[in-house]
C-alpha cells in the first residue's frame, strides 16, 4: 500500500496548480476549474488521511465538500453567464468596475 | 320705653337677615339674565321690588328687635378658618345695623323707583336697554354689597361690603363712561370714576391697615371679642388702640369724604343723578360715619383719636361749605353740601355724639337724597326745555354743543316752570338749611348742642358751617327758581312726570317729619341706638336740647338765608352777569369758585411729583438703565459674548469643530491611501486571501 505522503503531496501538487490557476488565469471558467481542482486536492488529503487512520469523518466530509461544490458550480456558472450576457466577455479583469 | 314693654316676647324674624343680602342679588341676577328681553318697566320694576323686599325685611328685623332689644348674631357660614383666624360669615342684627338697613333700604327703594323715570328722559340714554338694565343691576349689586356692609358682625365682612359699594360707586360714576356729562364723545366720566377709586384705594388702604392692627392685637375682628377685650387692651397698649382708631380715620376720609381725601365726591356727579342721591348722598358715603359709630367702644378710649376725628370732621364740614357758596353746578353745590354734612356727621360721631350723628346720617339721607332728586328733575326739566325751544327754533346742533342743563346760570325762574319740583326742592333746601320744624333742624341741632358740651372748637366750626349751609342753599333756591329766566331752555323746562315726582313726595314729607325720630325729651332714637351701645358698654353722653344753641343756629340759618336774598333774591342775576358775591369778595370767592385750587394742589404736590417720580422710574430706570443697559449692554452683551465668542469661537469652532473635522479628514486621508487596495480585480484579492492564509498557516505551525 502506498504511503499517504504520496497522497498528500499528489493533494499539494494539486491544490497548487489550482490556487496558481485562480491567481494567473483571467478566463472566469478556467479559474472557476481551478477552484474545483483546489477542491478536489483537499477532497483528496481528506480520504487519504481517513483511510490512512481508518476514520470514517474524513470520508463524509467528502461527501459534503462535493455537494457544497455542485451546488457552487450552479451559482458560479448562473453568474458567469449573467456576465457573459451583459459584458459580452468573462474576463475577470475586465470585471472592475468596484475598483476604490 | 312702652313699645318694648309689651312687646317682650313679639315675632322673631331675625332669620329672614341674610336674605338681606339675597333679595338684591337675586333681583340683580334676574335683570342680568333676562332683563334685556322685558323691557324698561320691568326691569325697573324687579330691581325697585327687589330693594323694596329688602326694606320689608329690615321692617320686620327692626320690629323683631323691638321684642329683643338686645340684638342678635345671625350665623350664616363659615368663612375663614386660617390658625388663630376664625371668622364665620354671620349677620349682626342690632338697632345700629338696623337702623342702617332701614335707611339703606328704604331710601334706596325711592330712588330705584325714581330711576325708572329718571334714566328713561336722561339724553344720554339714547333708548339703549341693555343700558337700562345694566344700571339696576348695578344699582342691585350696590344694595346688596352696603347690606354686607351694614349687617356684617365683623371688621372683614364689613370691609367686604365696604369695597363692594367702592366698586358699584366706581361702576356707577362711570356709568356713561364714553361721554362727558354733556354727553359729548370724552374720557370725564371714565376719569371721574377712576379719581374716585383712587381716592378711597388710599383710605380702604387705611381701613384695612386699621383691620389688620386690629387682628394683631386683639387676635380676632368680630365685633363683640374686639369690644369685650378693649378695656383691657387699652390699658396694657393703649398706643395700638390709638393706631387702629386712626387708620380707621383714613379710611373714613376716604369713603365720607372728609379732608384730605374728599375731592374725588365733586367729580363723582358725573355719574347718572339717581346714583348721586343713593350713592353719594344718602348712603355709601355714610358708611364712615357708621364704621365709626360701630367702632364706638374703641374711640371712646382714645380722647385723642376722638379729638382728630371731631377736629377732621369739623374742618371738612366749614370748608366744603365755604366751596359749596362758589359752584355753579346745581349738582356741585349739592355735592359740596353733602361733604360738608357728612362733616357734621362725623365730627359728631368723632366726639361721642354716637346719636345725634346717626340722627343727622338719616335726616341727611332723605333731604339730600330729596334735594338731589329734584335737582335731576331739574335738571331734565331744562334739558326739555332746551330740547322744545332747540326744536323750535331748528337750529339743535350749534346749542347741543355748548349748553349745560345743570349750570344755575342758565336757569332761573323755574318756581314757575315746574311747580311740583320746586316745593319739593324747597321743603329739602329748607331741611338743610336747618329750618324749624324740618328734619334737618333738629338733627344739625343736636349736633351742635352736643358740641357745646364735647367740644366748643367743633362747635364754631360747625356753627359757621351751618352759616354757609343756609347761604348757598339760599343762593341756589334764588338762582334756579326765582328772578327771571336766563335761559330759553328754562323758560320752557317741564314738569317731570309722577314716576319721578311721587319718590320725591315721599322723601319730601320724610324731611318734614323726620325730625320727630329724635324730638328732645323724646329721643326715640336715642333710645331705640342706646342699647347696642349699652351692650357693648358705652356709655353715651346724655342729649340736652340747648335753647340758646338752637336759637343762635336758627338766627344764623334765618341771617344767611336773607343775605342770600340782599344779593340773588332781591336783584335776580341777569344773563351773563357775574357772581354778586365776586363784587363783594373779590378774591375770596375766586377762591371759593375754584374749590380753594385744593385739585391744583394736589397736583401740584401730589400728582405731579408722582408722575414724575413713575416717569423717572419708567424712564431712566427701568427704560435706559434697566433695558438699555443691564438688559441690552450687561446680559445681551454678554450673552452675545458668550455665544459669538466664547462658545462659538473657542468652544465649538476650535474645539468641537476642530475635532470632529479632524476624524472626518482623518479618516478621509487614511481612505483615500486605503482605497489604493481596492484594485477591482478579482485576482488581487485572491492573491492577498492566499497570502493571508499562509501567513496564519506559517504563524500556526512556526509558534
Amino acid at each position: 500500500m502506498l504511503p499517504v505522503s504520496y497522497y498528500v503531496g499528489l493533494s499539494a501538487v494539486l491544490f497548487t496548480i489550482g490556487a496558481l490557476g485562480v491567481l494567473i488565469r483571467r478566463n472566469a471558467i478556467i479559474i472557476f476549474m481551478s477552484v474545483e481542482l483546489m477542491l478536489n486536492a483537499a477532497n483528496l488529503a481528506f480520504v487519504a488521511f481517513a483511510r490512512a487512520h481508518q476514520a470514517l469523518s474524513g470520508q463524509v466530509f467528502v461527501f459534503f465538500v462535493i455537494t457544497v461544490a455542485a451546488a457552487e458550480v450552479a451559482v458560479g456558472l448562473a453568474l458567469i453567464v449573467a456576465i457573459f450576457r451583459t459584458k459580452h466577455n468573462i474576463d475577470v479583469d475586465q470585471l472592475s468596475s468596484m475598483k476604490g | 320705653m312702652i313699645l318694648s314693654e309689651i312687646a317682650t316676647s313679639g315675632p322673631n324674624f331675625f332669620y329672614l337677615a341674610p336674605w338681606l343680602v339675597f333679595i338684591p342679588l337675586i333681583g340683580m341676577l334676574t335683570n342680568l339674565l333676562i332683563g334685556k328681553r322685558l323691557g324698561e318697566k320691568a326691569i325697573g320694576g324687579i330691581a325697585s321690588t327687589a330693594s323694596g323686599l329688602t326694606f320689608v325685611v329690615a321692617v320686620l328685623l327692626a320690629l323683631s328687635l323691638r321684642a329683643y332689644p338686645e340684638g342678635t348674631t345671625v350665623p350664616f357660614a363659615d368663612w375663614i378658618t386660617i390658625g388663630e383666624l376664625q371668622l364665620r360669615w354671620a349677620f349682626r342684627v342690632d338697632t345700629l345695623s338696623t337702623t342702617m338697613m332701614l335707611v339703606v333700604s328704604g331710601v334706596g327703594t325711592l330712588i330705584h323707583i325714581y330711576a325708572i323715570g329718571y334714566m328713561h328722559e336722561d339724553v344720554r340714554y339714547k333708548n339703549d336697554p341693555g343700558r337700562f338694565r345694566r344700571f339696576f343691576v348695578y344699582l342691585n349689586l350696590f344694595i346688596a354689597a352696603m347690606m354686607i356692609l351694614v349687617s356684617g358682625d365683623n371688621y372683614l365682612m364689613l370691609f367686604v361690603g365696604w369695597e363692594g359699594v367702592g366698586l358699584c360707586s366706581f361702576l356707577l360714576i362711570g356709568f356713561w363712561y364714553e361721554m362727558d356729562t354733556l354727553g359729548r364723545p370724552s374720557t370725564a366720566n371714565a376719569m371721574a370714576a377712576k379719581k374716585a377709586f383712587v381716592a378711597n384705594r388710599v383710605g380702604d388702604f387705611g381701613f384695612l391697615l386699621a383691620v389688620l392692627t386690629m387682628f394683631w392685637v386683639f387676635k380676632s375682628v368680630q365685633f363683640t371679642d374686639v369690644f369685650a377685650s378693649a378695656q383691657q387692651i387699652a390699658e396694657s397698649n393703649p398706643g395700638a388702640i390709638l393706631a387702629i382708631t386712626l387708620f380707621m380715620l383714613l379710611g373714613v376720609a376716604g369713603k365720607s369724604a372728609q379732608i384730605p381725601l374728599y375731592v374725588w365726591l365733586p367729580d363723582a356727579m358725573a355719574g347718572p343723578t339717581p346714583v348721586s342721591a343713593l350713592i353719594h348722598a344718602a348712603t355709601m358715603v355714610t358708611a364712615g360715619v357708621y364704621l365709626v359709630a360701630r367702632t364706638a367702644p374703641l374711640y371712646v378710649l382714645v380722647p385723642q383719636a376722638q379729638a382728630t376725628v371731631a377736629l377732621v370732621g369739623g374742618l371738612t364740614a366749614l370748608f366744603a361749605a365755604t366751596i359749596a357758596v362758589g359752584q355753579y353746578d346745581i349738582k356741585k353745590v349739592l355735592a359740596y353740601s353733602t361733604i360738608s354734612q357728612l362733616g357734621f356727621m362725623v365730627a359728631a360721631v368723632g366726639m361721642g355724639a354716637f346719636v345725634a350723628g346717626m340722627f343727622h346720617l338719616i335726616t341727611h339721607a332723605f333731604f339730600k337724597a330729596l334735594l338731589f332728586l329734584s335737582a335731576g328733575s331739574v335738571i331734565l326739566g331744562v334739558e326739555r326745555g332746551h330740547h322744545h325751544a332747540a326744536h323750535h327754533d331748528g337750529h339743535e346742533d350749534d346749542h347741543a354743543e355748548t349748553f349745560d342743563p345743570g349750570d344755575m346760570r342758565n336757569m332761573g325762574g323755574m318756581r314757575k316752570t315746574m311747580p311740583v319740583t320746586f316745593w319739593l326742592y324747597l321743603i329739602g333746601a329748607l331741611a338743610l338749611a336747618g329750618i324749624f320744624p324740618l328734619a334737618g333742624f333738629w338733627s344739625k341741632d343736636e349736633i351742635l348742642a352736643e358740641a357745646t358740651a364735647l367740644n366748643f372748637t367743633v362747635y364754631i366750626l360747625l356753627a359757621i358751617a351751618a352759616f354757609f349751609t343756609a347761604f348757598y342753599m339760599g343762593r341756589q333756591i334764588w338762582m334756579v327758581f326765582f328772578g327771571k329766566p336766563r335761559h330759553e331752555a328754562a323758560a320752557h323746562a317741564e314738569e317731570s312726570p309722577p314716576v319721578m315726582t311721587i319718590p320725591l313726595m315721599v322723601l319730601a314729607a320724610l324731611s318734614l317729619l323726620g325730625g320727630a325720630l329724635n324730638l328732645p325729651g323724646v329721643e326715640t332714637l336715642a333710645h331705640w341706638i342706646e342699647r347696642t351701645f349699652e351692650t357693648f358698654g358705652v356709655k353715651l353722653h346724655p342729649a340736652e336740647f340747648n335753647l340758646n344753641v338752637a336759637i343762635t343756629s336758627t338766627v344764623l340759618a334765618l341771617v344767611a338765608i336773607f343775605l342770600s336774598w340782599l344779593l340773588y333774591g332781591r336783584k335776580p342775576l341777569t344773563d351773563g352777569q357775574p357772581d354778586p358775591l365776586k363784587r363783594i369778595l373779590g378774591p375770596l370767592f375766586t377762591g371759593m369758585e375754584n374749590k380753594w385750587w385744593i385739585d391744583e394742589l394736589y397736583w401740584a404736590v401730589i400728582l405731579n411729583p408722582y408722575i414724575a417720580l413713575a416717569r423717572f422710574f419708567a424712564d431712566v430706570i427701568d427704560w435706559r438703565f434697566w433695558h438699555d443697559w443691564f438688559h441690552d449692554t450687561v446680559i445681551a452683551g454678554t450673552y452675545q459674548w458668550l455665544s459669538k465668542t466664547a462658545l462659538n469661537v473657542w468652544a465649538d469652532q476650535r474645539g468641537i469643530d476642530a475635532f470632529a473635522n479632524g476624524l472626518g479628514n482623518t479618516t478621509k486621508a487614511l481612505a483615500q491611501r486605503l482605497r489604493g487596495l481596492q484594485t477591482g480585480f478579482v485576482r488581487n484579492y485572491a492573491l492577498s486571501v492566499f497570502i493571508g492564509v499562509i501567513v496564519i498557516l506559517g504563524y500556526l505551525i512556526l509558534q
